[in-house]
């Protein structure tokens, strides 16, 4: 075991922001203008986050995933690549788009069941959500591989959950990339929870991180609160990647201090207390406490990053709620790039008997 | 749209092989992933030659891993490539249903348009090769089934060759069976160099006026079989599918109109197959064309046998021509 290039069951977390009394903080890796770009990512993820669970009780938005406190591991690896990379979200990262210019609007409406939420994966090298668990793990190996065989210096990220670690996808998609060498980032973000059941439950591995010795490929464990840390370990593994050296797997550690979803109750299954715990120690807050020890950020910065935040997401759900309804053509004008005669015929159809 | 003017004579499986050379040389863009596809060149040689001449960049022996295959082939698409996926046997591909149903079919229309997925998803199928469980199913209403999704059935040589380029060509996924009981039994002139059989078109193998059999894949040799069968007491009619989705309806009505009287032959098991949409097709659209019935000759309810009693369970000359005779003296 000790000869695997991967041992992480042993290893710590990875940590940089320390406490501010006994655990000092490390070494950040960026400057202070990278620092608080960081920082008004977050404040934007957090912002939607937050938003969108009053949109949904407001019932302007549908059942939305909660990503509060997962801020960290999105913004982390989103800046640690280079805007040619590629991003491919589950539905835990649903609005990680915004952090490569698209419109909060579009995020809202895909949650809000119009079809004016989608986006061109290729404009923003994000592909589109993924909700089926684990099954876009071999589409970003395949994307990462196929940019390597066309000679581009191109790596890709691809977000899951600890429970996606158990999916057959998961295996097929991490063993793909690894034998193809692909650029490829494997980021777990490992919030102890698939809906109710906890990982101890997933797995008999010591950590996630361990299933990496099987593929042949490198760990990292980190705290997924601590964006910097994230930031460094991703940014390492894109390195990695773009030297040619395949992928890498990275644990992200938090706890999730919120509901599954807007439709779940967690009270039935999930630890109040230890939710608390996680409440406390989130990721943003500290973010915010470390930035202010260094010196970079002020209560300015920090009130007017809130309130463009606020800002965005007041036009995001205005312009969502102002789209008009979608015309019945949309039913059938992407199924297909050259479509059977029958759907047309399909449409006329449907039109004579609604009207619409 | 066939560009070449000289035929080769070549086996069904040759025809593919032919298929995949021509396309790769056109199209570099154009790559086939599979297992056993690159150093064995498949396991029924259906793509000899081609690591040779393509490289393993082009021609890329996976892992065994078909929910892996069709899943990276997405990424690929994505990429820029137009993969070809091969599914060593029929039941095998039933792992990347997954991917198939989930994104394959849908990414297209997730991107508005804005992303093609060109990729092809072939594999032999069917039964009566005297092989093992799950080396003998007949698949195609799972495809036919799934939204986004195109399938072809090639019958002849000039078909699998046309029928693979054009699914290739076509802007979104397809689905080609290749029926391999008739891999190497079918022979007949194919073509040189680029040939295309368009997407969405029915054949007529057999003209007839009596009676048609409908039919797609190794079971339109077997239909003929009937038709000659049948020569003495009527005039038989064999049409060829080609493609169940798009379904050329107007040819099946067209033939509904000339005879009046159908019989759909699947290998497939009988509920929801393919057979039961031609019927439902006919039933609503030809009431006042049918003298009889359609009627149904398929494989049944049940799990594929063993081998010593697939004769039973696959559709036969007999039970053919006795459909056939039911429907002619209705």
């Amino acid at each position: 075991m000790s000869a695997s290039p991967a041992v992480p069951a042993d290893q710590g977390l990875r940590r940089v922001i320390g406490d501010g009394s006994g655990v000092p903080d490390g070494d950040p890796g960026v400057g202070p203008e990278e620092l608080l770009q960081l920082y008004r990512s977050l404040v934007l993820l957090r912002t939607y986050d937050e938003r969108s669970v009053v949109y949904h009780r407001q019932g302007r938005i549908g059942t939305y995933a909660i990503f509060w406190g997962h801020e960290a591991i999105q913004a982390g690896a989103v800046h640690a690549l280079e805007e040619r990379d590629w991003i491919f979200p589950s539905y835990r990262e649903s609005a990680i788009g915004l952090l490569r210019g698209i419109p909060a609007a579009t995020v809202l409406s895909w949650w809000r069941g119009h079809p004016a939420g989608w986006w061109n994966p290729a404009e923003h090298r994000v592909a589109s959500i993924c909700i089926p668990i684990a099954t876009h793990v071999p589409h970003a190996a395949g994307l990462a591989w196929g940019l390597r065989l066309r000679g581009e210096d191109t790596a890709a990220v691809v977000f899951f959950g600890d429970g996606a670690t158990s999916e057959g996808a998961f295996h097929e998609g991490a063993n793909f990339a690894a034998v193809m060498r692909a650029p490829l980032v494997l980021l777990c973000n490992n919030n102890q929870w698939a809906i109710s059941t906890p990982v101890t439950a997933q797995t008999a591995a010591a950590t996630l991180a361990d299933k990496a010795i099987g593929y042949g490929m490198p760990a990292a464990r980190v705290d997924g609160t601590d964006v910097l840390a994230v930031h460094g370990a991703v940014r390492e593994a894109v390195e990695r990647a773009r030297a040619g050296d395949g992928p890498t797997f990275v644990e992200a550690v938090t706890y999730r201090a919120a509901p599954h979803a807007t439709a779940d109750d967690s009270s039935a299954y999930i630890d109040a207390e230890r939710v608390e715990e996680a409440r406390r120690a989130e990721c943003l807050g500290r973010l915010d406490a470390y930035l202010r020890r260094a010196g970079v950020l002020t209560d300015a910065v920090a009130e007017e990053t809130r309130a463009a935040a606020l800002e965005t997401m007041r036009e995001g759900i205005a312009a969502a709620e102002a789209e008009q309804p979608g015309d019945a053509s949309l039913l059938f004008a992407h199924a297909y790039a050259d479509p059977p005669p029958a759907l047309a015929r399909d449409l006329d159809d449907l039109r004579r008997v609604t009207g619409r | 749209m066939t560009t070449a003017t000289a035929v080769r004579d070549l086996t069904l499986v040759e025809a593919v092989n032919d298929a995949l050379h021509t396309e790769m040389e056109r199209d570099p863009a154009v790559l086939l992933l599979g297992e056993d596809v690159g150093r064995a060149g498949g396991v029924f040689r259906a793509s000899a030659g081609l690591l040779e001449r393509f490289g393993p960049d082009r021609c890329v022996d996976t892992p065994l891993s078909e929910a892996g295959i069709l899943g990276t082939a997405v990424g690929l698409c994505m990429a820029g490539w137009r993969p070809v996926c091969e599914m060593q046997y029929d039941a095998f591909s039933y792992p990347c249903l997954d991917q198939l149903i989930n994104h394959v079919g849908r990414y297209y229309w997730r991107t508005r348009g804005a992303m093609e997925f060109p990729l092809v998803v072939r594999m032999p199928y069917g039964g009566g090769v005297r092989a093992p469980e799950l080396h003998d199913d007949s698949p195609e209403t799972y495809y036919a089934h799934t939204p986004g999704v195109k399938v072809v059935v090639p019958s002849t040589p000039a078909d699998a060759k046309g029928l693979l380029a054009a699914a290739i060509r076509d802007p979104d996924p397809v689905v080609v069976l290749e029926p391999k009981l008739v891999y190497r039994t079918a022979r007949g002139p194919v073509p040189e160099g680029e040939h295309i059989v368009p997407i969405g078109r029915a054949r007529v193998a057999r003209d007839g006026s009596d009676v048609t059999l409908v039919a797609w894949g190794a079971m339109v040799p077997l239909c003929e079989r009937a038709a000659e069968e049948l020569a003495g007491e009527a005039s038989v009619e064999v049409l060829d599918l080609r493609s169940l989705k798009p379904l050329d309806e107007e040819a099946v009505l067209a033939s509904a109109a000339r005879t009046g009287r159908l019989v759909v032959v699947q290998e497939a098991p009988r509920t929801c197959g393919f057979a039961s949409e031609v019927a439902a097709l006919l039933a609503e659209r030809a009431i006042l064309d049918l003298h009889g019935p359609v009627l149904r000759v398929t494989g049944f309810d049940v799990p594929y046998p063993y081998w010593q009693l697939e004769d039973l369970y696959m559709p036969s000359v007999e039970r053919v021509v006795d459909a056939a005779r039911r429907l002619l003296s209705f």
